[in-house]
């Protein structure tokens, strides 16, 4: 930003102005049942933004974006509250990838990515887990063996969101089988749809098709397409997962608009209705839960407020991320299972011929931990609190310091 | 709790942190546990002295604050007084100084203001309820007991509501004017005191009203957003000093051959505890900033703070002691203090559950 930045107050007027002007108004049901017709819907608004002069804006001018302070960005949001919004482009595409092409990518890929992205003509997903993996992360069995100028890629990634409607990806995979896990992997930019790539879309219990498993049958890579170093990755692959955290977590510089079509206080507007409408709004214990709810999204939006703040001056290192990443988790299983006792049988049964806020609830509850395992589980974002937060011993790993091809695994290794 | 402080700010906050720690140190807090005030006045004339009864009363009174919120520089007192569970009246002599600096009329900012500045004297807020009052010959009749009120016995001055005909008013009593009963309680933090008063038909002048009386409603709420804010800044502050002796102790202390730092499951309810701490933390800032900026939203985020606040912090302690294992329950231990402090905190000025019922009171409208 230089001397002449726009001040965040005309660019509030400015962008209130062409958001009335432009963007329809907030669907009620935007993150209700998310489907590919909705997906194309906000490729479109993507455009809209770019067109108008709001994507990206905190990503850098020379790629696309704006190069806006965090508070231009947080001024635009708060004005697009009552506007639909592209909102699964926050994440994982520009929250975690380009947010991390940002930060590794070299000059080349990130001019032919991030404007694409800031367009909407791309989606981006990253694959690094894997079907025997958990989250053993680092333990990535997809194998990436240089030929020239390509790498030949072959083995299977796991819960990829949207993966089948997704353009392309950040693909951990491992080049060297010689040295200890960390030190052999190499971060990839993969086109999805090519041949040798299956992608199948996995069931989830809210009968949602979002999740993915891919199978990598001799995909040819080419070397230009590493990002960051070769052997490296996982360098990249933390940073990655410092974004995912801060997107998920509500942090991210990089997102536009609320996270998700999941507004938390529209969460909180439901319950207020509910138990007015079913004559409880003087139970002295439905009044404890709704208020109770209602704190818990103050508190989270400061809390927010103190990390995203604490990381931007580096009074806090990026691994304070997990904070965010653990509240929000723990958070939302509360205010879902409030919201569930509020729902009472109206949660187990409902009019077959229309929906209720009642019937949303219970479904919700069905998905309550999803948040808790996406992204790193809790219990892993409880390792990276003690431990790197705080300073507590690392936990005994029996593949520390061991070359990866001599590590026990429960699946058997790869050809190698 | 704030991360960025001016250099002002920063500056206070050490010279207070220098001086709790080095003429209040936990031995001096223990020694007070019979002390009938609770404080040496020499020790609170001091404090007024680096400014803690300055910051909310204007320079023209003889106060004046660091930054342009006087209030955001007085929570880095009651933060560093928490973190050595400090004796002393903040909340009570902040509240009433700042309602008749708010409201005062000249005489009676000229005959409190500054013996409360310079600490020579002590004033007593006897809370949001009112007591009953009737109208009198040129004033008020008060009648009723107030109950809990911090440093009661130690006031020279009584700020009290008062229920008349036409309302609700406010009026500064001296503490010694006949009908006025004060009666010192036993309570649970070793160093803060609390009091019933009993007001039996106190006669006081009309001149005795703070404030314009149709403004009383607000100047009550702003009185509790401000001992709110000041107990939350209290509360945060003696959490993140139990927490960081709890880690250091987890650190130190060797069981089957290995720190119990490295336990996870030990790691893992410690990473919760951080994580409700930094809660506490950015819940109370943003509460103390609204408070202080007069936002639209400063009701809702005191009792949010509040509500959030005082039950995670007394459990979090409450963790804290078991981590620590049977020394955690002993006299001899620090621990107590804190978990003293913190659950006084959590009872007076409003429990959660009244702070709820406001929030939900602001989503749902009244109970009845």
């Amino acid at each position: 930003m230089t001397a002449d930045t726009e001040p965040v107050e005309d660019f509030r007027r400015r962008a209130r102005t062409w958001l009335a002007d432009n963007m329809p108004p907030s669907a009620d049901d935007a993150d209700a049942r998310f489907d590919d017709g909705r997906r194309d819907v906000e490729r479109v608004l993507q455009r809209k933004l770019w067109d108008g002069g709001f994507a990206g804006i905190c990503f850098p001018a020379e790629y696309g974006g704006l190069g806006l302070s965090m508070d231009h960005q947080r001024a635009f949001t708060e004005e697009s509250l009552p506007y639909d919004m592209p909102f699964s482009m926050n994440v994982p595409t520009l929250g975690i990838l380009a947010a991390t092409l940002v930060d590794f990518g070299t000059h080349e890929q990130k001019l032919r990515h991030l404007p694409a992205i800031l367009k909407g003509d791309e989606l981006w997903v990253q694959f690094l887990s894997e079907p025997s993996g958990g989250s053993d992360l680092a333990g990535c069995l997809t194998r990436a063996d240089r030929d020239g100028d390509v790498f030949i890629l072959n083995g299977s990634k796991i819960w990829s969101s949207a993966a089948f409607a997704s353009d392309y990806a950040m693909c951990l995979a491992r080049t060297n089988w010689d040295v200890p896990k960390h030190r052999g992997l190499t971060m990839l930019i993969l086109k999805i749809h090519q041949p040798g790539i299956q992608v199948e879309q996995i069931r989830q219990v809210d009968g949602s098709m979002e999740f993915c498993q891919e199978f990598f049958d001799d995909v040819a890579i080419p070397v230009a397409d590493v990002v960051g170093d070769i052997d490296d990755g996982w360098t990249v692959a933390t940073r990655l997962l410092v974004h995912e955290r801060n997107a998920v977590g509500g942090g991210s510089q990089y997102t536009s608009g609320r996270s998700t079509g999941h507004d938390s206080s529209r969460h909180d507007d439901t319950l207020v209705n509910m138990v007015r409408e079913s004559g409880r709004a003087g139970n002295a214990h439905a009044r404890q839960l709704v208020a109770e709810a209602h704190i818990r999204q103050l508190v989270a939006g400061q809390l927010i407020l103190r990390i995203t703040q604490a990381m931007t001056t580096g009074a806090m290192a990026p691994p304070a991320g997990s904070v965010l990443k653990l509240f929000s988790a723990t958070n939302v299983m509360r205010r879902y299972e409030i919201g569930l006792e509020l729902a009472g049988q109206g949660g187990a049964a409902w009019p077959a011929d229309r929906e209720t806020p009642a019937q949303r609830l219970g479904e919700l509850t069905l998905w309550r931990q999803g948040l808790s395992l996406g992204g790193g589980s809790n219990e892993i974002q409880r390792n990276i609190i003690s431990e790197r937060l705080l300073g507590m011993p690392r936990e005994f790993a029996a593949d520390r310091d061991v070359p990866y091809r001599d590590v026990r695994r429960g699946a058997p290794p790869a050809k190698g | 709790m704030e991360l960025e402080l001016t250099e002002e700010q920063a500056f206070f906050q050490q010279t207070t942190r220098k001086f709790l720690t080095a003429e209040c140190p936990l031995a001096t807090v223990r020694s007070l546990e019979t002390d009938p005030s609770g404080f040496s006045p020499d020790y609170w004339k001091r404090g007024a002295e680096l400014g803690w009864t300055s910051l909310l009363v204007p320079e023209a009174d003889g106060g004046g604050s660091l930054s342009e919120h006087g209030l955001l520089d007085l929570v880095l007192v009651a933060e560093e007084m928490g973190r050595l569970v400090s004796p002393g009246p903040l909340v009570p002599v902040s509240v009433v100084a700042s309602a008749l600096a708010d409201g005062g009329t000249a005489e009676q900012r000229a005959a409190v203001l500054p013996g409360l500045v310079s600490g020579e004297t002590v004033a007593a807020w006897c809370g949001p309820d009112p007591i009953d009052a009737s109208a009198a010959a040129d004033g008020f009749t008060l009648s009723g007991v107030a109950s809990t009120v911090e440093a009661g016995a130690q006031a020279q001055h009584l700020l009290v509501g008062a229920r008349v005909d036409d309302g609700v008013v406010q009026v500064i009593v001296p503490a010694d004017t006949p009908g006025v009963t004060v009666t010192p309680l036993g309570g649970l933090d070793l160093v803060r005191r609390f009091a019933d008063v009993s007001f039996d038909g106190v006669a006081v002048p009309a001149s005795a009203v703070v404030g314009d009386p149709g403004a009383t409603a607000d100047a009550i709420e702003r009185q509790l957003q401000i001992a709110i804010v000041l107990q939350c800044a209290e509360t945060v502050g003696a959490t993140d000093r139990v927490f960081e002796m709890t880690l250091e102790y987890l650190g130190d202390r060797y069981s089957f051959g290995r720190p119990l730092s490295s336990y996870q499951a030990l790691k893992h309810r410690v990473a919760d505890d951080k994580v409700w701490l930094e809660a506490c933390h950015a819940i109370a800032s943003g509460a103390a900033r609204a408070v202080a900026t007069r936002a639209d939203n400063a009701a809702e985020l005191v009792s949010a703070a509040k509500a959030w606040i005082s039950p995670h912090a007394t459990e979090l302690m409450q963790d804290c002691v078991q981590l620590h294992g049977g020394i955690g329950v002993t006299w001899e231990h620090d621990l107590h203090l804190y978990l003293r402090r913190a659950t006084v905190d959590r009872l007076t000025y409003g429990t959660p559950e009244d702070h709820a019922e406001r929030i939900a009171t602001q989503l749902l409208g009244g109970a009845s």
